[in-house]
């Protein structure tokens, strides 16, 4: 049928602007016309001359057509999404578009407002659906099912404030795939992943990035550091702004909106502006606060094994943090032994006298491994390490954090070797 | 004990209460009364239940499509879209809601059929009735002024469901059109050529598309003497001559609807005649219709119509029969439907009866009434009845008793012995990255029996099976999971195995 090749990319942007153009508005005299499937009479009171008050013809607020082009893209893009579904064993579900309101009121308090409801004419109250996750417990209650593994592709409505620049409808088109039952910990959860990596990949949309976390660290984290339990819900709220947000701002909401303790939002601070791979998972664990909590240990050796599933399916790096690096730190100035402070900072002085980003920890006799994750965490790329050998033979080792691949080089060429490097990457 | 039995009697005593109140129409009020009354009671019986407040159920008049009926769905609408594909038609999406007004005044009678959303503060609006007014509103903000199009998207009436068995309320139409000035009946031959080609591919029996003609039953009932005033009531009459006789039809003219007798005669004369080209021909000698313009003009472009559809090899499946009048009202010019011929059924089966499973016709007033100045768009077009045809596919189904899987997977990764999740996750991962459909069982020591027989349940046609020795010798045991023989295959030749194995044509229902 289609041929999923690469679209060039000026024609992608081009198909993908026509999804979001405004529909255009055209004022003309509404009057009588007609259906065609013969099960309907239709049957029109009104004669063709008769005139009629002028009214502007357009679709709703928040909705739009999709002309021929765009479902070409729409359908491409569904095809991939779907093909993928299958190819992981889910079996397809539809469900009606409204439901029983008072089904979808009893999950959604908060979001009643968002809800379109259907008028009482005389029946059942009815609101159109709002998500497919509501719909596809229901379905599961209702057949009495343990187990499914289903994938539901539909439109879903809500009453937002559409700001369509921004691709925000009031009716778009969802694309759910889920796992019910119990099972064995974290397989499904790491399918889910996979799949996750598998169609943004076969997208080709560009390099993307998944963050993981879990809702027992985040519970057990706040506890730790100090958050009333009254406050949980409201921090996590203030906390989940954090990808628009600075961290500054961010605390700022908390202590002077929320009425947080500003010691229990410096203590949360040092937390959440960590990320990176399952270095910084094993990292957790050993935080002596964090592994106060239960919960939070918990959810770790979770994380853990999710790591573990998640490498053996080959997508463990796009897990990581590594790719949103907030510094721009180019070399760190590492040791491996005792009383080397002062030599590193001479060292790192003259990587900045060099113009080189370069930072070193705090501390007289941090530990080689310390460092190294240190330097994985932040993405820092270039280290190099002094000792005492090294010293004596006037030598620096260079080391590529990634690769984790050594060279010896001597003092005087380091500033070189690292500039050199540097323009290469 | 006994405490238990007097609560559970209470229960079926109120139970038969509120089913009572149902069945009499007592107000809603009354009847929520009673019903919260009943679930107090039950939530006594069952503390645990009493977390369920409400009623587990779809709304009245729609239903969840099982994924078993999502794979009859599927393969439905590949054979429609195929054959639209085929005949170059792009395809469309409206929003599920239009402005109340733009449905406003479009059915009559039926208006009151129509969904309303409630009004929430801003614009009124309605869920959308049909395919037809949502294309001609697209079509005149558009100002487009030809386009060959498909639509296939879920429509919503208020129908009474208890009324006409089967009937939904929220159910899928399948619509294709062609809209523009063209030279007259090829893109009519095309519309009834897709009909056919639809209708044999769905394989779903004999059937017979029978053709009319909005002029030709005007000038007829004028000349028979129709007063114009009851021109649609007796065509209703007329159009029910598919399942009743020619008396009963007359009679109802007669005696209902106060339609002069001999009036009746003419009309019976007519309309009980149904025939190929030759009865076109012979009603272009006849004196009394070919004295009538509009009749003619019918005719004319009935008999170029035949013409192309015996170049389109599909004349057999065709009858012009006069007594095709339903859904008359915007139709200008040919009409169509199709009606199956004999419906399976098997001992103990409700048969579906006689009814059509796509109807059509050309609407040449349409657009030219959304457009300011009032530019006419001809449209020709063809409705698919397809909620039918998924109930007759998947009683056929069920009558060969073939299986429908409802997935597609084509290997299960298994392991024969314990710890063997990390090998059997390592190989998944290479499958799916090949893009072979493959799952495994979510457990981390799963028993080689209960992974054969998730796969005969499912349909799973293959099974690659991890074992200790053969990790060693750098094997996979591919097992068929039907004929249950085993082959050992090298690791780097198990992607091309399976691909070459689930190329081969296997049996297609």
């Amino acid at each position: 049928m289609f041929h999923l090749g690469l679209v060039p990319g000026r024609a992608w942007g081009a198909l993908l602007c026509q999804l979001l153009r405004p529909p255009r508005t055209v004022c003309v005299r509404a009057v009588g016309c007609h259906g065609q499937v013969a099960e309907a009479v239709l049957t029109s009171q009104l004669k063709p001359h008769q005139e009629k008050p002028n009214f502007i013809i357009k679709v709703p607020k928040g909705t739009r057509d999709l002309s021929p082009q765009q479902m070409v893209v729409r359908e491409k893009i569904l095809d991939k999404i779907i093909s993928c579904f299958k190819r992981h064993g889910a079996k397809g579900l539809d469900t009606p578009a409204f439901e029983l309101k008072e089904m979808l009121t009893e999950k959604y308090e908060e979001n009643l407002r968002l809800m379109y409801d259907l008028k009482d004419q005389g029946g059942e109250l009815l609101s159109l659906r709002y998500d497919l996750t509501v719909p596809f417990a229901r379905y599961l209650a209702m057949n009495k099912l343990k187990k499914m593994k289903r994938y539901q592709v539909g439109k879903v409505w809500r009453r937002e404030s559409p700001t369509i620049a921004q691709g925000r409808y009031r009716e778009f088109c969802q694309c759910d795939f889920d796992i019910a039952g119990q099972y064995d910990p974290m397989i499904p959860d790491a399918e889910c992943l996979k799949i996750m990596c598998e169609i943004l990949s076969g997208l080709q949309l560009g390099d993307f990035l998944i963050k993981v976390n879990d809702r027992r660290i985040v519970d057990g984290m706040y506890a730790v550091c100090g958050v009333p339990e009254s406050k949980f819900r409201a921090i996590c709220a203030s906390m989940d702004k954090l990808d628009k947000m600075s961290w500054k701002d961010v605390r700022h909401e908390m202590v002077v909106k929320k009425g947080l303790a500003p010691e229990v939002a410096d203590r949360i601070g040092d937390y959440v502006q960590c990320h990176g791979g399952i270095s910084l998972v094993e990292q957790m664990f050993q935080d002596p606060r964090l592994s106060q909590s239960k919960l939070a240990v918990e959810g770790l050796a979770d994380l853990k094994l999710l790591f573990e599933y998640l490498t053996l399916f080959g997508i463990a790096e796009k897990t990581s943090g590594e790719k949103v690096r907030t510094t721009e730190t180019q070399v760190f100035v590492a040791t491996a032994q005792k009383n080397f402070l002062q030599e590193r900072l001479k060292l790192i002085a003259q990587l900045w006298d060099a113009g080189i980003k370069a930072e070193m920890l705090y501390k007289n006799n941090p530990k080689l491994l310390t460092q190294l994750h240190y330097c994985e965490n932040m993405g820092i790329p270039l280290v190099i390490i002094i000792g005492e050998q090294e010293q004596n033979e006037g030598v620096i080792k260079l080391r590529s954090v990634a690769s984790r691949e050594e060279v010896t080089v001597k003092r005087e060429n380091l500033i070189t070797e690292i500039q050199k490097r540097l323009s290469e990457s | 004990m006994a405490d238990r039995a007097a609560l559970e009697e209470l229960v079926r005593l109120q139970g038969e209460h509120v089913r009572g109140l149902k069945q009499q129409k007592a107000s809603a009020d009354q009847i929520e009364e009673e019903v919260a009354k009943l679930l107090k009671l039950k939530a006594q019986l069952d503390p645990h239940e009493s977390r369920q407040k409400f009623v587990l159920k779809t709304p009245k008049g729609t239903r969840d499509y099982s994924p078993r009926q999502m794979a009859v769905r599927e393969k439905v609408f590949d054979v429609i879209i195929r054959c639209f594909k085929r005949h170059g038609a792009e395809v469309i999406d409206t929003p599920v809601f239009e402005l109340k007004e733009t449905l406003t005044g479009k059915y009559g009678e039926d208006s009151k059929l129509i969904y309303d959303l409630k009004d929430q503060g801003g614009e009124l609006l309605s869920l959308r009735y049909d395919l037809t007014v949502p294309f001609a509103r697209y079509l005149a903000m558009n100002k487009l002024s030809n386009i060959k199009r498909y639509h296939i998207a879920k429509v919503y009436r208020r129908d009474n469901p208890a009324m006409t068995r089967g009937r939904y309320r929220e159910f899928y139409q399948c619509d294709f059109d062609i809209a523009g000035q063209f030279d007259p009946m090829i893109p009519d031959a095309e519309c009834l050529k897709i009909m056919c080609e639809i209708l044999s591919s769905l394989q779903i029996g004999d059937f017979l598309v029978k053709i009319n003609d909005r002029r030709i039953l005007d000038g007829m009932f004028a000349i028979c003497g129709v007063p114009d005033s009851k021109f649609r009531t007796i065509c209703s009459s007329v159009d029910k001559l598919d399942k009743v006789c020619w008396e009963e039809v007359k009679n109802e003219m007669v005696g209902d609807k106060g339609l002069a007798p001999e009036v009746a005669d003419r009309i019976g004369d007519y309309v009980q005649q149904h025939g190929g080209v030759s009865l076109v021909e012979q009603l272009l000698q006849d004196p009394k219709l070919s004295q009538n313009k509009q009749a003619l003009e019918g005719l004319g472009d009935l008999k170029l119509l035949f013409e192309y559809l015996t170049l389109f090899g599909i004349d057999d499946k065709i009858s012009f029969d006069l007594s095709l009048a339903r859904g008359l009202d915007y139709y200008t010019g040919v009409i169509y439907e199709a009606v199956l011929l004999q419906t399976p059924t098997q001992a103990g089966e409700e048969p579906l009866g006689v009814g059509s499973v796509a109807a059509g016709g050309r609407y040449d007033g349409l657009v030219g009434m959304f457009d300011p100045k009032g530019r006419k768009v001809p449209c020709v077009g063809l409705s698919i009845g397809v909620e039918r045809i998924f109930s007759i596919v998947e009683q056929r189904l069920e009558a060969l008793e073939e299986k429908v899987r409802t997935t597609e997977t084509q290997v299960l990764v298994a392991s024969a012995q314990k710890k063997l999740l990390e090998e059997r996750l390592k190989l998944v991962s290479e499958l799916w990255d090949a893009g072979i459909k493959a799952e495994l069982l979510y457990k981390k020591n799963p028993k080689l029996l209960n992974q054969l027989h998730y796969c005969e349940e499912a349909g799973i046609p293959l099974v690659a099976i991890i074992g200790e020795q053969e990790l060693k010798d750098g094997v996979i045991k591919l097992r068929s999971v039907t004929s249950r023989e085993e082959v050992d295959v090298r690791r780097e030749d198990l992607v091309e195995e399976i691909r070459r194995r689930t190329s081969e044509p296997l049996h297609i229902c």
